[in-house]
């Protein structure tokens, strides 16, 4: 119970690095703190007492295995995660090139 | 039938590569080759919409059989609503694809535009025809991609910052997405949707629940721009090219976020009232505090991008009277009532709000600005675009005979038959004043007699784009026969029938 | 820009080699240990990069490259969905079947399409990961200094 809790802590970590930082890239960074805190939340929800890896070894089958599917949602969630922080510093680096500068608080061109 | 369900988003995803490889070296392949595509789906579509009917379609990816009844491997479920929202996705895809034609000469690499295309309805098209709670996740997830990129596609200043505030309010929603998922997964143990209403069914634990009813609330209200988690779409619908505006206003916010509302709320959860009520709460916040923003401003794409928030509190608005009316479990045929003004609304507002958004890129295309005070007098030298805008707006402000009155009409009816009067007053008021805003929109572009040096050069826009705007005019007057009963049963009483029955939707599909 | 020292190029070039084998090794064995297409992917992807770094883009043509890259990822994308529809036209009407006669349970060759799969989608995720690095620097080298 105890490491759920720990694993919603770290997502308001990552959300209240979000709101506070004032660096492009440490907003990113800080997204990033809470995608994984997310990956961590799912992979420890499929644990069964006493279970092993699940990998089927054609020796001896009679074992307890834990859930294998929170593993593989996670996997394909890492490779979207990938793909979001990947695009979100390529919009950063092309931000820099135009304004000069990585404060969020010089770059507010749309209003109203 | 049911081995034609994934086409809807194999095709369009082998487009999106074909057209990366061959677009680098046959110089016209795109444009076409995307126009076909589209084509084909739209055909595909309707056919699958008149042969529906009250029948659900489930297609087993891979062709993995249930064991012991429950369902392993992933479902893709096509039954009365997903048929009217694929229709939507893909008729509004074509017609853009079309618009596009003439108006992305003016930005450089076309390529990348339409294999992101592509890639965007591919996603969206997947979202609404899955049965399965991750894959809703993976595809939203993939569409949402595309639509950062396309909205950042002229990487100038203001395109740039509002795709970042786009990207980093949609990431934190998509975790919030995910961290529901993964309470559901916790306590249900499955990630089919039929299966999961069977497992709630029985009994569940009520701290828990309401917690992760309020997180997949708020993930999934901010991909529909709810209220309180409107921030980003603004800037991002105003800054993005026209064609993309049109597609994101007009068919996204739809398919990724009230879509998914409706049916997580009605066939996944047991509605509780608490819930209905929020959820009426938020819908009539967003259609009363979107038009009051949107009466004050004077560049056009955010005129219409605010009105997008209004319009979609009407919908909210509705299909949350009938929660209310399901949860209490009394007068049934007054929650039909509200709900089938809800979709109807949904399926005009697709329909008048693309259209708006194709008008105000073909202002921009000709005089080259976005502000009201710059323009005037514009009926006279764009014929076509100024008739079509008439229409448009007539349609958003709820003048008969055209398709707004009849949907705003019967959202009002319902409102009074349930009893909820002061609901029913604030939607007269908020579309008296639409027809304000839209009034105001139609004489300084195209009526104000003046002379400034610009509206000279203004000539008509070309071909396809006319072609684009005529089509989706006759669609706005044709959308309104749907009020009339022999077409009304055939569209759209299967959807309400399959939102309503809470046993209908999860027998059909535990069962085969 | 301009490559590392010495000691970083000779290393490289002893090293590289071995990463690729193992992203190889990583999904060629993806049913029956874990891995699989997207980590022996990301494997695969990290040798390029290693080299690229070490040796300086003074040393390649990398438009070029990207040209390349660009059609590696599609052709294995495309290949992927044409084998999905292999199965529904071949097969029963069942899109993503597996219609490969599946061996005994621990060989290397079992399991139907599912090899195949995790080979395509290896190179894809490859591609996708070296393309997404090259973007970065050919940005920084058009940049006006």
């Amino acid at each position: 119970m105890i490491t759920y809790v720990l694993c919603f802590i770290l997502f308001l970590v990552g959300m209240y690095g979000v709101i506070t930082m004032r660096n492009l890239v440490k907003i990113a960074i800080s997204l990033s703190i809470m995608e994984f805190s997310t990956f961590l939340f799912f992979a420890l929800l499929g644990y069964i007492d006493g279970g092993v890896a699940p990998i089927v070894n054609p020796a001896d089958p009679n074992k307890i295995y834990v859930d294998p599917l929170p593993q593989a949602l996670v996997l394909t969630a890492i490779v979207i995660g990938l793909a979001t922080t990947a695009l979100l510093m390529a919009v950063i680096i092309r931000l820099y090139r135009k304004y000069g500068t990585f404060d969020i608080r010089e770059i507010k061109n749309l209003r109203g | 039938m049911n081995p034609l369900i994934p086409l809807f988003v194999v095709t369009p995803l082998a487009a999106t590569f074909l057209i990366m490889i061959v677009g680098r070296f046959v110089k016209e392949f795109n444009k076409y080759y995307t126009s076909l595509t589209l084509l084909f789906l739209v055909v595909m579509s309707f056919w699958c919409l008149i042969h529906t009917g009250g029948n659900v379609f489930v297609y087993k990816v891979g062709g993995w059989q249930p064991v012991n009844k429950i369902p392993i491997g992933i479902y893709m479920v096509l039954d009365g609503f997903s048929a009217i929202v694929v229709c939507i996705i893909n008729l509004i895809g074509f017609l853009v694809t079309i618009y596009s034609i003439s108006y992305i000469k003016r930005y450089t690499s076309e390529n990348y535009f339409y294999a992101l295309f592509c890639l965007m309805i591919a996603g969206m098209n997947g979202v609404v025809l899955s049965g399965d709670l991750f894959n809703i996740f993976v595809f939203l997830e993939i569409s949402v991609i595309s639509a950062y990129s396309l909205v950042a596609f002229g990487v100038e200043k203001n395109e740039l910052e509002a795709s970042f505030k786009y990207q980093v309010l949609g990431s934190i929603a998509s975790f919030l997405i995910l961290f529901g998922i993964g309470f559901i997964y916790w306590k249900t143990k499955t990630l089919n949707i039929a299966d999961i209403k069977a497992a709630f069914s029985t009994g569940y634990d009520k701290s828990f629940y309401i917690f992760t009813q309020l997180l997949i609330l708020c993930g999934f209200g901010l991909k529909a721009a709810i209220i309180p988690f409107h921030a980003w779409l603004p800037d991002a619908h105003s800054s993005a090219p026209s064609p993309i505006s049109a597609m994101l206003s007009g068919v996204f916010i739809k398919a990724v976020g009230i879509y998914v509302i409706i049916r997580l709320f009605f066939n996944m959860f047991v509605i509780t009232e608490s819930m209905a009520i929020l959820i009426t709460t938020l819908g009539t916040l967003s259609m009363v505090i979107g038009v009051f923003l949107a009466i004050g401003q004077w560049d056009i794409k955010r005129l219409l991008a605010y009105h997008s928030i209004s319009q979609m509190g009407y919908v909210i608005l509705s299909v949350g009277i009938g929660m209310i009316l399901v949860s209490r479990g009394v007068r049934q045929e007054v929650a039909a009532l509200a709900i089938a003004g809800g979709i109807f609304h949904l399926i005009n507002h697709a329909a008048f709000k693309g259209l708006l958004f194709l008008n105000a890129g073909a202002i921009e295309y000709t005089i080259g600005t976005r502000n009201l005070k710059e323009m005037g007098g514009l009926a006279k030298s764009m014929p076509a675009t100024s008739a079509t805008s008439f229409v448009a707006s007539m349609s958003i402000s709820g003048i008969p005979p055209f398709n707004g009155f009849f949907s705003k009409l019967i959202i009002i009816i319902a409102a009074i038959m349930a009893r909820f009067y002061l609901l029913a007053a604030l939607a007269v008021i908020v579309s008296i004043i639409t027809l304000a805003s839209f009034l105001k929109f139609q004489r300084y572009a195209f009526y104000d007699k003046s002379e400034k040096n610009k509206i000279q050069k203004a000539k008509e826009v070309p071909y396809p784009m006319i072609f684009s705007m005529i089509v989706l005019s006759i669609i706005c007057l044709l959308l309104s026969l749907l009020v009339l009963p022999v077409v009304r049963d055939a569209v759209l009483t299967p959807a309400i029938d399959i939102l309503m029955d809470p046993l209908k939707y999860s027998s059909q599909i535990i069962g085969l | 820009m301009k490559g590392m020292t010495i000691i970083v190029k000779k290393t490289t070039q002893l090293i590289a080699g071995m990463i690729f084998m193992y992203g190889i090794y990583v999904i060629a064995h993806g049913h029956l240990t874990p891995g699989g297409g997207f980590a022996g992917g990301v494997i695969i992807a990290g040798a390029f990069i290693l080299v690229t770094l070490a040796f300086g883009s003074d040393f390649f043509k990398l438009l070029k490259k990207e040209m390349g890259t660009t059609i590696v990822e599609s052709l294995a994308t495309i290949i992927v969905v044409l084998i999905g529809s292999a199965g529904f036209l071949f097969g029963t009407n069942v899109f993503f079947n597996n219609f490969l006669p599946k061996g005994i349970v621990g060989n290397l060759v079992s399991a139907g399409t599912l090899p195949l799969y995790n080979i395509f989608v290896g190179m894809e995720v490859a591609a996708s990961i070296f393309i997404i690095f090259l973007s970065l620097i050919i940005f920084k080298e058009e940049s006006p200094k």
